[in-house]
C-alpha cells in the first residue's frame, strides 16, 4: 500500500495548543506565554528545575542581583501572615560574578527566557551591573530592583522618590543592551507619578508591584518577629493593592508595557492582572507553596481563556478598561420574537 | 533523584503520647528516602490562608505495602498550621513534596555511633540506626525529652539498638536531666567514634560542643523554619563555616538539615557574622 494520504499532524506545542494562542509581548520582546516567576521567589532557577523545565516559563526573572556577594540579615527572616508572608532576606546573593560564571549560563543552556533582576545602592552600582550584564547569552531583559524594602537604609528606597528612580533608570538604560524594567513600590503616594518619572527616563517597562512593607510583632515575646523588625508583605493577601496600581497606570499610560504581580496563585488571578493591563505576570510566594505553580497557572490561564471563548491574550490585556458592553436583556432574539 | 511534588493521602493520624504520628501514602517520594531527608507539607488546601509548607523530618519510608510508597512523620502542634495538620484523617489529601534535604552520611568502616534524640527530633534517627546497623556499626541511644509524655520511641530505640540512656527534665523516665549530662560517660563507655543528633538547637549545639571536646566528629540535623523546604526563599539560613574555611549563611533546606557539628557557628545563630561572606560593613 503507497502513503497515498497524508495526516496532517499538528505538533503538540506547549505552551499554545488547543487553538489559544498565550504568547505576548513586553517592549517588542517575544515570550511564549505570560507566566513569569518572580524575583526573588525562584533564586537563579536550579531549584525549580527539578520539578519543571524552567524553558517552558514565559521567562524566569531571577532573584535580584548585586555587585558583590552579600550575606543578607539576621534570622528569623520570615513571618506567616493571613494570605500572606513577611520576607526580611536583605538581597542575600552571590554577586554578579558567580551569577555570570554559575546561574545565568544554566539559565542559558536550558533554553530559559532569562529576566535578571539588578540591585544596588547606588546608580553607579546599577550601571556596573548592567554593564557587566551587556550581550550575554540568555539575557532577555533587565528588570530593575529600585524598591526593596530590605535595604539598610530604607529612607533611600529609589522608587519612592521619582527623581532617584528616574536617575537609575536612565543612567541603566543608557547601557543596557535590552529593554530595562523598573520594578516599583506600591508603597507611595501616587504610582502613576513614578510610573511616569521612569517612563520619561527611558525605562521600556514596569514591573508591579514588589511587596508592601509591613510588620508582625509576637504576643508571646511581645517582640517584633522578624530580626529586621520590618519586612516586605507578599501574598494573595496584597492582591488588591496590586490589581489597583496596575489599573491607574495602564489608564494613565495605557501605551507602556506592564509585567503586574503581587499574590497571583492560579489562573485567574493571572487574568485578573492581564484585564488590568498587564501583559504578562509573575508568579511569587505562591512558589513557596507550590513549586508547580507556574505551570499549572498557564495551564489555568488557557482555560480560562478557553471558557470565554478568548483565543489570543492580547484580546484581555487592558480588557477592564473597556466600557461595560451594551446590556443585552436575556431571552429570545427581539427579532424572532417579533415574528 | 530530585525532590517530587506529589498529591498524597492520609493513611493515619494517631496520638503519641505528646505527639502525632502520621502516615502518608506518597508514592514517588519514599522509594527515594534516605536518613535524614525531610518532606514539605502543603497546609489547608488550595484555598488556605497559610501560604507556606510545613517542613517534617521522615520517621521512616516504606515502598511497599497496600498503599504503595507511605512516607511517616511525628510532629508536635505547635500553631495554627499543626492544628490543621492534626485533625486530617486517614483518606484525607496531602500536598507533600520531597524528599529533600541532604542525608545523613553514612561511614565508610563499622564504627560505634552514638545517636542522640530531643523531644520528637529523634524521628529521623531510627532509619539512620538501622543503616549504621546494616554497615556493621554499633549504635547506642541517648533520649531525651522535657516529660515522659514527650519521649519518642523508646521502645523500639531499644530493640534496634545496643544501649538506651534516658532524660528528662522532670526525672519522670530515666534520669533527671538533659541529655548532655549522660552524653560523655555514654560516649566513654561505648568508645563512641562519632555523634548524630536532631532536636532543639540549643540541644544540638551542647551535644556538637561534647563531641568536639571528645575530639570525635558529629552532625546534627537543625529544625529551622522553612517558607518552601526546596532552596528557593532564602529564610531558613544559618551562619556555616564550609570546607574553604568561609563562613556563609547557608539554606538549612538544602545544604542542610543535616550539618557537621564543627561548621556550624553556634555562637552566632541567629546573627550574621562579621566574618560572614558578604557581611554588612559596620559604619562607625
Amino acid at each position: 500500500m503507497s502513503e497515498t494520504v497524508t495526516t496532517l499532524r499538528v505538533p503538540r506545542q506547549d505552551p499554545a495548543p488547543l487553538g489559544i494562542d498565550l504568547s505576548t509581548r513586553l517592549a517588542g520582546v517575544y515570550f511564549p506565554n505570560p507566566v513569569f516567576t518572580a524575583s526573588g521567589c525562584a533564586a537563579a532557577g536550579q531549584e525549580l528545575g527539578q520539578f519543571f523545565d524552567v524553558a517552558k516559563l514565559g521567562a524566569m526573572v531571577t532573584k535580584s542581583i548585586m555587585l558583590e556577594p552579600r550575606s543578607g540579615r539576621a534570622t528569623p527572616r520570615m513571618a506567616e501572615t493571613p494570605s500572606g508572608m513577611l520576607n526580611s532576606i536583605g538581597l542575600q546573593g552571590p554577586g554578579i560574578e558567580v551569577f555570570l560564571q554559575r546561574d545565568l549560563p544554566w539559565l542559558a543552556e536550558r533554553g530559559a527566557r532569562t529576566v535578571v533582576s539588578i540591585a544596588g545602592s547606588s546608580v553607579e552600582e546599577y550601571v556596573k551591573l548592567a554593564q557587566r550584564l551587556r550581550g550575554k547569552p540568555g539575557l532577555t531583559m533587565l528588570e530593575v530592583n529600585i524598591s526593596c524594602p530590605n535595604v539598610e537604609d530604607r529612607g533611600k528606597v529609589f522608587a519612592c522618590d521619582a527623581r532617584a528612580a528616574s536617575d537609575v533608570i536612565d543612567a541603566v538604560r543608557r547601557v543596557s543592551s535590552v529593554p530595562v524594567f523598573a520594578k516599583l513600590s506600591p508603597d507611595v503616594t501616587d504610582i502613576v507619578a513614578i510610573a511616569r518619572s521612569v517612563v520619561d527616563a527611558g525605562a521600556s517597562g514596569l514591573s508591579m508591584v514588589n511587596t508592601l512593607l509591613g510588620m508582625a510583632i509576637d504576643t508571646k515575646t511581645m517582640r517584633p518577629v522578624l530580626a529586621g523588625v520590618t519586612g516586605g508583605l507578599s501574598g494573595p493577601a496584597i492582591r488588591p493593592v496590586a490589581v489597583r496600581c496596575v489599573w491607574q497606570v495602564h489608564q494613565a499610560m495605557p501605551e507602556v508595557p506592564i509585567l503586574g504581580m503581587g499574590g497571583i496563585r492560579c489562573g485567574n488571578d493571572a487574568l485578573e492582572f492581564l484585564l488590568a493591563g498587564a501583559s504578562a505576570v509573575s508568579v511569587g510566594t505562591a512558589v513557596f507553596g507550590d513549586p508547580m505553580a507556574p505551570m499549572r497557572i498557564i495551564d489555568e490561564l488557557r482555560a480560562a481563556l478557553a471558557e470565554r471563548g478568548i483565543t489570543d491574550l492580547a484580546d484581555v490585556v487592558g480588557r477592564a478598561h473597556r466600557p461595560p458592553e451594551p446590556y443585552v436583556p436575556e431571552g429570545p432574539d427581539p427579532e424572532v420574537a417579533d415574528q | 533523584m530530585p525532590p517530587v511534588q506529589v498529591k498524597g493521602e492520609v493513611v493515619s493520624n494517631k496520638m503519641l503520647g505528646a505527639y502525632h504520628h502520621m502516615t502518608v501514602a506518597a508514592p514517588g517520594i519514599a522509594e527515594q528516602v534516605r536518613p535524614g531527608n525531610f518532606v514539605a507539607v502543603g497546609i489547608g488546601g488550595a484555598e488556605s490562608s497559610m501560604l507556606l509548607r510545613r517542613a517534617f523530618s521522615i520517621y521512616t519510608a516504606s515502598d511497599r505495602g497496600v498503599y504503595g510508597g507511605t512516607v511517616e512523620f511525628v510532629f508536635a502542634v505547635h500553631g495554627k498550621g499543626t492544628e490543621w495538620l492534626a485533625r486530617q484523617r486517614a483518606g484525607d489529601p496531602l500536598d507533600v513534596v520531597g524528599p529533600l534535604g541532604r542525608p545523613f552520611r553514612l561511614p565508610k568502616e563499622p564504627l560505634t555511633a552514638t545517636l542522640v534524640g530531643g523531644g520528637y527530633g529523634t524521628a529521623p534517627l531510627f532509619s539512620l540506626a538501622e543503616a549504621l546497623r546494616g554497615k556493621g556499626c554499633r549504635v547506642d541511644f541517648v533520649l531525651g525529652a522535657a516529660t515522659t509524655d514527650r519521649l519518642f520511641g523508646l521502645l523500639e530505640a531499644k530493640r534496634i539498638s545496643s544501649s538506651v540512656a534516658v532524660t528528662t527534665d522532670d526525672g519522670s523516665t530515666g534520669e533527671r536531666g538533659r541529655v548532655s549530662d549522660v552524653l560523655p560517660s555514654v560516649i566513654e563507655r561505648t568508645r563512641s567514634d562519632i555523634v548524630y543528633a536532631c532536636g532543639p538547637m540549643g540541644m544540638l549545639r551542647a551535644v556538637a560542643d561534647i563531641a568536639a571536646a571528645h575530639g570525635m566528629p558529629s552532625q546534627v540535623a537543625v529544625e529551622e523554619s522553612m517558607a518552601c523546604g526546596i532552596g528557593v526563599c532564602m529564610t531558613c539560613v544559618l551562619p556555616v563555616r564550609g570546607e574553604d574555611g568561609v563562613t556563609r549563611m547557608a539554606r538549612s533546606c538544602v545544604e542542610g538539615p543535616v550539618f557537621m557539628g564543627d561548621a556550624l557557628r553556634w555562637e552566632a545563630l541567629g546573627t550574621v557574622p562579621a566574618d560572614c561572606l558578604g557581611a554588612p560593613v559596620e559604619v562607625h
